[in-house]
């Protein structure tokens, strides 16, 4: 388009018109409904006057509690691109018998599978958690933020991020075509010279910033910002386990960082760590990737067990059996979590007593886990059990999971595996688990502590169709592929040639509708639940006669959490409290000191979006720019010394005296 | 509220899970060869001793969860009971004794059914006597097609591989690209097929029939096209089919193996009478194209204390993945000993074996290269 190329190629890299992939028909109308959806959504707030509003309230706000709601909004709108290429595998896979080459080609197709694994991972189930810790782990130890505010604002934005950068490759360029682990040599410049890769590694090099920091961030919050008398085993569970989690953040993070960095170098500057060439070794990359990669998988289901305790602990109206047996539990599947990532790949070739080491190390870990299933059970003994919904999905919870364990387990017995490895048993064991397990526990946290959040509880009809439309389609979607992984059948298959295998994935892809019907009656139940937020409004702020510390603020709870901090002498430290008669202060308030709002989170991360966009199309000039402008930024950000500033008296009594009225007005 | 199914639902629907599932061939869990079988075992085995607990949590869960729920106020209610030495014992040490148990089991199969193990027995009533003469099969994964060489018959195929009944079949497996993996499911486990690297197998099939074999980890766009047929068949039709390749084939040479390594998919069944020498090994060490260097060699280089500054020089002959770019000299470069070039070891110590031993290159161990 421009005579000169090289000069073409200095300003914009090996990008080119080619990189728009407007000769696909699926993108393009792909494209036009975003297009159109996000003009309207624009149009919109800029029709009513939203900018300021949004960017002074929530863009730059340092609240945990914004910023966690807005980690769970990221989760919501992510899930839904994962789980449209979910449906599109499924009819793929339904339709792609007899010679059919389906409607998808390899090259679409493995990019979808791909994305999926790496939204619903990245973008999907950890923002969703770390939404949780930040909105939840500082009220339930009595703090009033977390430690590093202004940090959280920025990990919450790199998370934006490295989810932007993704979803860009879905209209410029493309997406890796790797599997979501992105195996070299595969995923090596020899064997994927495109941009997919590189996507992928700026992707979640982005996000991976922000789920360190603010892995960090929530370790220093729960350990020094623990109200009085609050030791570590008078924690809440959710606490305790959002603790462990992110030590396993900290711990493994910066292993995948770090081998990311190095795919980069190999990428980027022609080195050697895992080609096949001049000494490289593959292998090497598939032991640190798994290093980080399996204590991923508790950084994920920890926090949903800690949901669990919570849900499981208020709704019988019981103190949860075995709080210290829970914790151990909790510490001992954080410490185990670290030496099992072998059984990822038993059949590479390692000696028997290599792969039998790691097989009884992972199967120990269930021993743990099932000691958490029995306390939640004797939770449930002498309960007197209300079903409301997050009551709904625990139970849900604690009948799928179990069969997800069993087939963990019958995974790690090397021989075993040596059949069952890389086949659909497998995809349908891991997806058992995190739908059964995380994603369960998601959406009973969602409905258990939106009523905290929004002042007013979620519609039950809407809840109950979402569930047992989950509970439902989750059954007819992944019990065909466990039956089908017992057929033979393997992952990452784009066309069949067994005729006899299409039944199975018409019931499969039947389940994966149910889900979308599960999906769908979520989102009614957000959108009707707004439109009844009147009916369904909770002024105790104690929506369900809790335990915990969150429930003894008003619902939505005020900006400075708590107006005096709370002193903790048991744990269910509410529930101790309104034992004991607890009587609100209602006078004596002093000003509160708070974080100031800053805009240097979103700006860092817009600029980091694009070092990433010059780095993966070689706009080296851009490159250059921007990383010059990210380090001006920041330094400059450090010369900000109005950090700070205080709620006067008046405001946090009036806030107060605004509160008591509405309590009184229940009685 | 959820509500324990009733026990004649929960039979009924047992029965008709298992119409179903015998409805449809679940290759897993009715192998053709004695070491899947085994494996098979263990899954059901493992299912049993695991089902002993879950049984009775989801009982006892939907159990609970129906007797206290709110509106039974019969059931008793007690809001402090939260401790309890004995269940806390049993709790953890009920699955501690599955898990024991589990992991005996897993040390033991483990070792028994080491893919790199040789066979002891045919199945379960036969084990190997002196007599049995295993056949040996070079497998390496293609851009995406396989072949298989027959060392003892010194032919090869493509995308079809046939094995006597009831004889033990040593598989050496590598691939020339990227990762792949073998599976075979009616034979035996899969076992990962990877560049530069040789893995093992060893399997035997106890009963004559076609099987599905296909490469069970995920290597780019032809993946899904990855199958071949794995004939067991007895030997009398093992020699015909060895005639048969013999007869049909043409020859494979290195040249002929850089066209078949091209990028392929849905390459047809190809028979090739005679194979060059060496032809596996240099795939293994990634030294098939002329002018490169074999990683055998390139790791003694290093063993005898490297090429010094003259290794540079053999960069490019050990760059192979960017073999399509083309662009390699022919002539050796001064750092290379090893043992093509004739030129004498750097060190003190003498190229070991460098003529008493018929196997040159020597063929890569794939523990040793995890060792380096």
């Amino acid at each position: 388009m421009f005579g000169d190329t090289s000069l073409t190629q200095f300003i914009f890299g090996r990008l080119t018109w080619e990189a728009i992939p407007y000769h696909e028909p699926i993108l393009v109308v792909t494209f036009a409904v975003v297009a159109v959806v996000g003009l309207a959504i624009l149009a919109l707030i800029t029709k009513y006057k939203l900018w300021g509003y949004l960017w002074h309230e929530w863009f730059t706000s340092v609240d945990h509690k914004k910023i966690g709601i807005m980690y769970i909004i990221l989760a919501i709108i992510m899930l839904l691109r994962g789980f449209a290429d979910a449906l599109m595998m499924r009819l793929q896979q339904a339709i792609a018998f007899n010679g059919s080459e389906g409607y998808l080609n390899p090259h679409h197709y493995d990019q979808i599978f791909t994305a999926h694994g790496v939204i619903m991972i990245f973008f999907v189930a950890m923002p969703f958690v770390t939404g949780f810790m930040n909105y939840v782990v500082p009220l339930q130890i009595g703090a009033r933020d977390v430690s590093f505010p202004f940090l959280n604002n920025f990990s919450f934005w790199m998370t934006v991020g490295g989810a932007v950068i993704i979803m860009m490759s879905l209209f410029v360029g493309e997406f890796a075509r790797t599997g979501w682990l992105a195996y070299p040599p595969l995923s090596g410049a020899d064997y994927s010279p495109g941009v997919g890769v590189d996507y992928y590694i700026w992707g979640l090099q982005v996000a991976g910033v922000g789920t360190t920091l603010s892995g960090i961030n929530l370790i220093a919050t729960i350990v020094k910002m623990r109200a009085p008398g609050m030791t570590f085993m008078k924690m809440p569970v959710f606490t305790w386990t959002s603790l462990c989690t992110n030590i396993l953040i900290v711990a493994t993070f910066p292993i995948l960082t770090a081998t990311l960095a190095l795919l980069s170098l190999d990428r980027y500057v022609g080195m050697n760590f895992f080609t096949n060439d001049l000494g490289g070794n593959p292998m090497m990359y598939i032991n640190l990737i798994w290093i980080w990669g399996h204590p991923e998988v508790y950084i994920l289901i920890l926090p949903a067990f800690g949901i669990f305790s919570e849900v499981v602990a208020t709704f019988c109206g019981k103190r949860l059996f075995g709080y210290t047996s829970m914790v151990y539990a909790t510490c001992v599947i954080m410490i185990l979590s670290y030496i099992v990532w072998l059984h990822h790949f038993f059949t590479m070739g390692s000696g028997a007593s290599v792969n039998a080491f790691f097989g009884i190390t992972t199967m120990i870990i269930s021993i743990p886990t099932g000691a958490k299933m029995f306390n939640w059970l004797f939770t449930m003994y002498r309960g007197r059990i209300r079903y409301e919904l997050p009551m709904l999905w625990t139970i849900g919870f604690m009948v799928t999971f179990v069969i997800g364990g069993m087939t963990g387990v019958m995974l790690a017995i090397p021989p075993a595996d040596f059949v069952l490895h890389n086949s659909l048993f497998l995809i349908a064991h891991f997806h058992n688990v995190i739908i059964g397990g995380v994603l369960f526990g998601l959406m009973a946290g969602l409905v258990y502590w939106w009523p905290k959040a929004f002042g007013y509880k979620l519609d039950p009809f809407w809840g109950k169709m979402s569930f047992w439309f989950w509970q439902i389609g989750f059954f007819f979607a992944f019990m065909p592929l466990y039956v089908l992984g017992l057929m033979g059948v393997t992952r990452r298959v784009s066309q069949f040639e067994d005729p006899s295998l299409q039944t199975w994935f018409i019931i499969a892809a039947f389940g994966a509708v149910l889900i979308a019907i599960g999906i769908a009656s979520f989102i009614m139940q957000l959108i009707v639940s707004f439109l009844r937020r009147e009916e369904l409004r909770e002024t105790s702020g104690d929506a369900w006669d809790g335990r915990t510390l969150e429930w003894s603020t008003s619902s939505p709870p005020p900006d400075y959490n708590f107006a005096f901090t709370p002193i903790v002498h048991d744990h269910d430290g509410w529930y101790d409290m309104k034992n004991r008669g607890y009587e609100r202060p209602l006078e004596g308030f002093k000003p509160i000191h708070m974080p100031k709002n800053t805009g240097t989170g979103i700006i860092l991360a817009g600029i980091s979006v694009v070092l990433a966009f010059a780095l993966i199309w070689y706009i080296w000039w851009l490159a250059a720019v921007s990383f010059i402008a990210l380090l001006t930024v920041a330094i400059g950000h450090t010369f900000n010394y109005q950090r700070d500033f205080f709620i006067p008296a008046e405001t946090v009594a009036a806030t107060e005296d605004a509160r008591s009225k509405l309590l009184a007005e229940r009685t | 509220m959820p509500k324990p199914f009733s026990l004649a639902g929960r039979s009924m629907i047992s029965v008709l899970l298992l119409s179903v599932l015998t409805g449809c061939n679940m290759v897993v869990m009715s192998p053709s060869g004695d070491i899947a079988a085994q494996q098979r075992d263990l899954i059901v085995i493992s299912t049993v001793l695991m089902l002993l607990i879950i049984v009775p949590v989801i009982f006892l869960t939907l159990f609970f969860a129906w007797r206290y729920r709110q509106s039974n106020t019969a059931a008793k209610y007690d809001p402090e009971w939260h401790h309890s030495t004995g269940l806390e014992v049993i709790i953890w040490s009920a699955p501690l004794a599955i898990i024991i148990a589990l992991g005996a089991i897993t040390w033991v199969s483990t070792h028994k059914l080491d893919p790199y193990r040789p066979l002891d027995r045919i199945d379960a009533a036969r084990p190997v006597s002196e007599e049995t003469k295993p056949i040996t099969v070079e497998v390496v994964a293609l851009d995406w097609k396989w072949l298989f060489f027959y060392p003892d018959y010194g032919i090869a195929t493509v995308n079809e591989m046939a094995a006597p009944v009831d004889v033990p079949v040593n598989f050496k497996i590598t691939a020339s690209s990227v990762m792949n993996s073998f599976y075979v499911p009616a034979l035996a486990g899969m076992i990962y097929a990877m560049p530069g690297m040789e893995t093992k197998l060893h399997a035997v099939i106890n009963k004559a029939g076609e099987y599905e074999g296909l490469s069970s980890n995920y290597s780019g766009d032809g993946f899904s096209h990855m199958r071949f047929k794995f004939h067991g068949v007895d030997q009398a039709g093992f020699d015909q089919w060895v005639a048969q390749v013999k007869q049909n084939g043409t020859i494979l040479n290195r040249d002929a193996y850089l066209k078949l390594e091209k990028p392929s998919v849905r390459e047809p069944v190809r028979y090739f009478a005679s194979v060059e020498d060496g032809l596996y090994d240099a795939v293994l060490n990634m030294c098939v194209r002329s002018g490169q260097m074999c990683m055998s060699e390139m790791m003694h280089i290093d063993m005898m204390g490297g090429a010094g500054v003259e290794s540079h020089e053999n960069r490019a002959k050990l760059e192979h993945d960017n073999r399509h770019a083309g662009g390699v000299t022919e002539t050796a470069a001064p750092g290379a000993t090893f043992p093509e070039t004739g030129n004498p070891a750097r060190s003190e110590e003498p190229a070991a074996g460098v003529k008493e031993e018929p196997q040159t290159p020597q063929p890569m161990n794939h523990d040793i290269h995890k060792t380096n």
